[in-house]
């Protein structure tokens, strides 16, 4: 048990940082883009919000396993696959829980509106510095939304590991697929020991975000007239 | 000296403007529209209008050449006030004083503005006038050699306007001001400069109408009149 929770945090740990450094880009180009391909992004980055994770977690263990595209290229640096492997998981839980990075900090950028920036640029602030100093700034409350979203969700995953990852103890094995098999083992009492765990862990998660929402919600979405 | 020579179609506006400014304050007046804030925005560049723009020795943009908005050396007072939510009134002070290319007498502009007392403050907890004249602090902190306000009085009410109207004319004195306001008496109290704007192009000077204006609005216009 301990194990499987060690990997699950360590897995939410090495997430959370790297998607919000993923999603960052992304959510501003969604934020400020117009058109068609905009839009047709929007949907592809929505995607795991609807689709059966074990569809995402098929196609992401074809897209890991040896014979893949991506894979060929990463051969000659000694990977071979990524399939039931930890950095593998990383990879499926970073799909998994995009749309729940860019979405918040999406709706904090387009919050904000063109104004802050554009009072930065009449300060001599480069736009490079602008994004710095003011839109990243302006826009924290939806960091800690999506780290908090990211986190939880990624705790609490389940079909796509199981593709990927295949359950390995101490290596892919995570809370959710314990609780399976502890439950498939007739284990009820540690069934109900993660259970209980995740259950709490999930109403403190979602306790802090809505404190975090009345306490800044009232500056952070922009300038205030 | 100041040199526009603007023109080009910014949504349904087709704007073609062409004046010189000298120091002081300059307003610019006319109707709700007529392409003011449109101007405005092109001269300090948020706004991209094809001509030539010139301030003192520095060409803003020209033919060849289109010098973004943080390169110039512009000072933007917006209608609503348009500060940081996520800096004290200091901080929003210092980030354009960090930024300025020249070195700028902040406690002589803190004092000139009266906001010594409110440094310190959220700008949440500021009145509607203490905003503005933060705002007006923070755009001369960035050592403008050009202050545009776009209508910064028009969502204060009566007593914020009488108290930050002479701070205006102050502030004129340091640095040239273009002012857009669609109030003549409030131009009345600042200057005698003044360019009138039609359907984005240059007008003449309408007639004054005293219809619907108070007694003591008449007043004034009469005691501007007469030159006192």
């Amino acid at each position: 048990m301990w194990e499987a929770i060690r990997v699950t945090l360590l897995l939410a740990a090495v997430t959370t940082p790297l998607l919000l450094l993923l999603a960052t880009p992304l959510a501003w180009w969604l934020a400020k883009g117009t058109g068609w391909f905009r839009d047709t992004v929007a949907a592809v980055v929505a995607l795991p919000i609807v689709l059966p994770p074990t569809v995402l977690g098929f196609y992401l263990l074809i897209a890991l396993g040896p014979h893949s595209p991506l894979m060929v290229v990463l051969q000659p640096f000694g990977v071979r696959t990524l399939a039931f492997t930890f950095p593998g998981l990383v990879i499926g839980s970073l799909v998994y829980s995009l749309p729940f990075a860019v979405q918040p900090i999406r709706n904090a950028f387009e919050a904000m509106g063109p104004r802050p920036l554009e009072v930065a640029a009449t300060l001599r602030a480069s736009p490079w510095d602008a994004f710095w100093s003011v839109a990243l700034p302006q826009a924290r409350r939806g960091y800690v939304t999506a780290a908090l979203l990211v986190f939880a969700h990624t705790i609490g995953e389940f079909g796509v590991v199981l593709m990927i990852g295949g359950a390995i103890p101490g290596q892919t094995e995570v809370v959710s697929i314990r609780i399976f098999q502890a439950v498939e083992q007739l284990n009820f009492a540690e069934a109900h020991l993660i259970s209980g765990g995740l259950l709490a862990f999930s109403f403190v998660a979602l306790m802090i975000m809505l404190v975090i929402d009345r306490r800044f919600g009232a500056r952070s979405a922009g300038i205030r007239p | 000296m100041i040199q526009v020579d603007l023109s080009g179609t910014v949504g349904d506006l087709t704007l073609s403007v062409r004046f010189e400014a000298g120091a002081g304050l300059t307003a610019l007046m006319g109707p709700s529209g007529s392409g003011k804030t449109t101007l405005l925005r092109a001269i300090a560049g948020l706004e991209r209008l094809s001509g030539r723009v010139q301030v003192g020795d520095a060409v803003w943009q020209d033919a060849d050449r289109f010098m973004p908005v943080h390169k110039r050396a512009v000072g933007y007072v917006f209608q609503e006030p348009s500060l940081f939510s996520h800096l004290s009134v200091e901080g929003n002070l210092d980030f354009a004083l960090k930024r300025s290319p020249k070195t700028v007498d902040k406690t002589g502009i803190v004092d000139l503005l009266r906001i010594g007392a409110l440094l310190p403050r959220q700008v949440e907890r500021l009145s509607g006038g203490e905003r503005q004249r933060v705002a007006m602090a923070r755009a001369l902190l960035s050592g403008p050699e050009l202050l545009l306000m776009d209508e910064p009085l028009s969502s204060l009410d009566q007593s914020a306007r009488a108290e930050i109207l002479p701070l205006i004319r102050d502030v004129a004195e340091r640095v040239p001001v273009l002012y857009v306001s669609h109030d003549p008496l409030e131009v009345a109290r600042l200057t005698g400069q003044v360019i009138y704007i039609r359907n984005g192009r240059l007008a003449e000077r309408p007639a004054v109408t005293l219809e619907g204006l108070s007694q003591a609005e008449i007043e004034a216009l009469a005691m501007k009149a007469l030159g006192s």
